[in-house]
């Protein structure tokens, strides 16, 4: 056991390094992102689900949106009050949210994913 | 002890296929339970397998066929702004007939047929030989009404349906197509780099009731229709006027007919 | 064993920093291709697939290669081949993670590639070849590994390695099958289009792999206390001058077909690589070359003075992987993609970057090939003395 103290050594060199994340934002929790609706938005009230949903869900939603319509060929989406949305990224979801800096990409900032869904579909289709 | 063992065969079997079978399963896992449903707009247009004639008596000249070609162009954010030939996107375009047809050219050609252009495009064929390598049915063919799809989400970028296609019809994104899309359609996505892509016979069109663009700017030199239904109007033309296709030979059975 | 690895002269280690500086300029491409796209290579609408694919094509002949010092030894009782199945079965490891780098810089959307599992499709034949390869990795890995061992210990390899080692051999077969049936499947490619493309692929991978493997022991044997036995070198030898021989012959009744029963389709890509087509022929000159170095090895693997002298023999083996990666690498896939369907010529040629990153690829076969040897070579030594 004559590398005890290298190894040793090298332990506590790879916890810091790892660990280094950790201790370096500690206390310096960022605080929850503000979100803005824009006027429609806001007229509209209510998403094409409950709030809570669309915050907790809205990728699975894409999803099935996205399987449906590219697969199946069926793009109208009944909510649960029977009311009729066509199944469009661009034209149903960032037509209404068409600040994406200040809606899409905080939240996303903020929790550190960078989805490529603006890759192709085109943000803010009517340039308002 | 003889049950348990079966039940867990069973609950094993029923895993396996729900790893085939997951992105359905999720689609209506969460439909089911969330109260919405899905459905085909009412509008939409339906059909066995969609078919096209295109008729070339009606598109004698370049500039015949340059607006319907530019009206794909600009519908579907093509990106017509690549100067490097390599890298070119199309999805319908002209040639000369011994490219179109290079197993039915004569060394004597009437000069009409000679000298006009011909319109290329995905065949949507009925045994897509695409379909057929592609490893992970990121393109497919619909069973509802046969068009031969992609779906960009899912194309990894191996290029095996380029080279299964007897007709050219498909083109990589072999760089970001976004700089170089001249006329942008905000309502329609834009490629990305590392997919294929292709003609889809206007499927987003035909969901809201539309004819497909090239169709619509063709002034009636394309007709497009079910190809089983004997009353449709691909079916009135090919009952009177004799029609040829693309490389038939090959059994992949093509749904773009040309009358010359 | 990996510590017979981190033990070298300063040769070996040279060696070693040389290929880690080769793989990194290649990564560094690699990552100007992923943000660029693969516009940075030489492929096009009309020829998609290049460089990569072509090597990868050979390199799964390589792979497959190393059975016929497998298959002699474990189904004939070939004794003399005891002393280098590991050999082989080292060469095939190092050759399909080469493979499996080429698919992987080759796709346009690398970071879905796990999509092939994520949505299995049992009717491509791209899924069938990811199964194949990923399994002759995972035999090999494990058989090499493991009959290593226990030689090292001085005890018979664990009984259950046998099944493994038997199914290895037909698997060896299946990969380059299922990497010609990728092609051979395609209507309307008529080049590919042919019943014997799997054979062929066979044919020039038994010739290939052996032949490499003849310059890799004549190399051991130079720079290492480990000689793999001239006996060996010399039935080696022998299965390369048959294989080269049919491939060839393959070839020829590739073109006996295409020109006498006269069909354009036929025709015009063997026409295209050999004489030109509508004044396009930038890949006539390689493939001449190719004919020439397949018949010069012909010649000197079959004629029996030429072959029992090694230094002749080191020539043949030379000309013969030359010729047989003109072959399959250059002239079988640029071959099938041109004239394309619309029968137009649009030529290919590798860019810069795309050679970079194909080096970068060998630099990790390499790599990999060194540190196995490394190991084989002194469990070898550690015996004899």
């Amino acid at each position: 056991m004559k590398d005890k103290n290298m190894i040793l050594a090298g332990l506590v060199v790879f916890i810091v390094v790892i660990t280094f994340p950790f201790w370096f934002n500690m206390g310096k929790a960022a605080p929850a992102p503000e979100l803005e609706l824009t006027a429609k938005a806001k007229a509209a009230k209510t998403c094409v689900m409950p709030t809570a949903f669309m915050t907790a869900e809205h990728m699975q939603l894409l999803d099935v949106w996205r399987h449906n319509v590219v697969r199946s060929g069926e793009r109208m989406f009944v909510n649960a009050d029977g009311k009729l949305f066509d199944m469009s990224l661009s034209n149903t979801c960032l037509d209404c949210h068409s600040n994406k800096e200040k809606f899409c990409d905080r939240c996303h900032d903020y929790a550190s994913v960078d989805p490529y869904c603006w890759d192709c579909h085109i943000d803010n289709p009517k340039g308002e | 002890m003889k049950n348990s063992r079966r039940r867990f065969l069973q609950i094993a079997g029923v895993s396996a296929l729900g790893l085939g079978a997951k992105p359905v399963l999720n689609a209506f896992a969460l439909g089911g339970g969330k109260g919405y449903h899905v459905a085909s707009g009412e509008d939409a247009l339906t059909a066995e397998q969609w078919a096209m004639v295109i008729d070339t008596r009606k598109l004698q000249t370049a500039e015949a066929v340059e607006p319907i070609i530019e009206a794909c162009n600009k519908i579907h954010n093509i990106p017509t702004a690549i100067d490097n030939k390599n890298h070119e996107v199309k999805w319908i375009w002209e040639d000369h007939y011994h490219h179109v047809f290079p197993d039915k050219t004569n060394k004597f050609l009437d000069e009409a047929v000679e000298h006009k252009p011909f319109l290329l495009l995905c065949n949507h064929c009925e045994n897509p030989p695409c379909c057929r390598v592609c490893p992970t049915k990121a393109t497919f063919k619909r069973e509802s009404d046969g068009i031969v799809l992609m779906d960009f989400h899912r194309c990894i970028g191996c290029r095996f349906c380029m080279a299964a296609c007897p007709f050219g019809a498909r083109s990589f994104n072999f760089r970001d197509p976004r700089p170089f899309i001249e006329a942008n359609n905000k309502e329609f996505p834009t490629r990305m780099k590392g997919v294929v892509e292709k003609c889809n016979f206007c499927a987003e069109r035909l969901a809201i009731g539309k004819m497909p663009a090239c169709v619509e700017a063709s002034n009636g030199a394309i007709a497009f229709g079910d190809l089983y239904d004997e009353h449709s109007v691909v079916r009135e033309l090919l009952k009177e006027n004799y029609t040829i296709r693309r490389k038939q030979t090959l059994g992949t059975e093509p749904s773009v007919y040309y009358i010359v | 064993m990996l510590e017979l690895a981190v033990k070298g002269n300063k040769w070996y280690w040279g060696w070693m920093v040389v290929l880690l500086g080769v793989i990194g300029a290649g990564f560094g491409l690699y990552l100007m291709q992923l943000k660029f796209g693969l516009g940075i290579t030489g492929m096009s609408r009309d020829v998609s697939w290049g460089f990569y694919i072509a090597n990868f094509t050979y390199l799964v002949g390589v792979a497959a290669g190393g059975v016929m010092v497998v298959l002699p030894y474990y189904l004939h009782d070939y004794k003399a081949y005891g002393k280098i199945t590991i050999l082989g079965e080292f060469l095939a490891i190092a050759s399909i993670v080469m493979c499996l780098l080429f698919i992987l810089v080759d796709l346009g959307q690398p970071m879905r590639a796990l999509n092939v599992l994520l949505y299995p499709t049992t009717n491509s034949v791209l899924f069938y070849d990811a199964v194949v390869l990923n399994g002759y990795l995972f035999l090999n890995l494990v058989i090499g590994w493991n009959v290593l061992e226990a030689e090292r210990n001085g005890v018979h390899y664990q009984s259950w390695l046998k099944p493994l080692i038997y199914i290895s051999i037909p698997w060896a077969v299946s990969i380059h099958t299922v990497t010609a049936y990728l092609y051979c499947g395609l209507p309307g490619r008529h080049f590919w289009l042919t019943a014997i493309l799997a054979p062929r692929f066979l044919a020039s991978a038994f010739a290939a792999g052996p032949a490499l493997l003849i310059l890799l022991c004549l190399f051991i044997r130079r720079f290492t206390n480990f000689d793999p036995g001239k006996a060996q070198i010399q039935a080696l030898a022998k299965t390369v001058a048959y294989a080269i021989s049919i491939n060839v012959f393959f070839l020829l009744c590739e073109v006996f077909v295409g020109f006498y029963s006269n069909i354009p389709g036929h025709m015009d890509h063997l026409k295209y690589l050999f004489v030109g087509l509508h004044g396009h022929g930038a890949l006539v000159p390689w493939m001449w070359a190719s004919m020439i170095f397949m018949a010069t090895g012909i010649v000197l693997t079959v004629t029996p003075a030429t072959r029992k002298n090694e230094t002749s023999l080191m020539i043949a083996c030379i000309v013969i992987v030359l010729g047989t990666w003109i072959d399959k690498g250059l002239g079988m896939i640029s071959g099938g993609f041109v004239p394309n369907p619309m029968h137009q010529v649009n030529e290919y040629a590798p860019t810069m970057p795309e050679i970079g990153i194909t080096l970068g690829v060998y630099a990790i076969g390499a790599l990999v090939l060194t540190v196995l040897y490394k190991m084989a070579v002194g469990v070898k030594e550690e015996i004899h003395d």
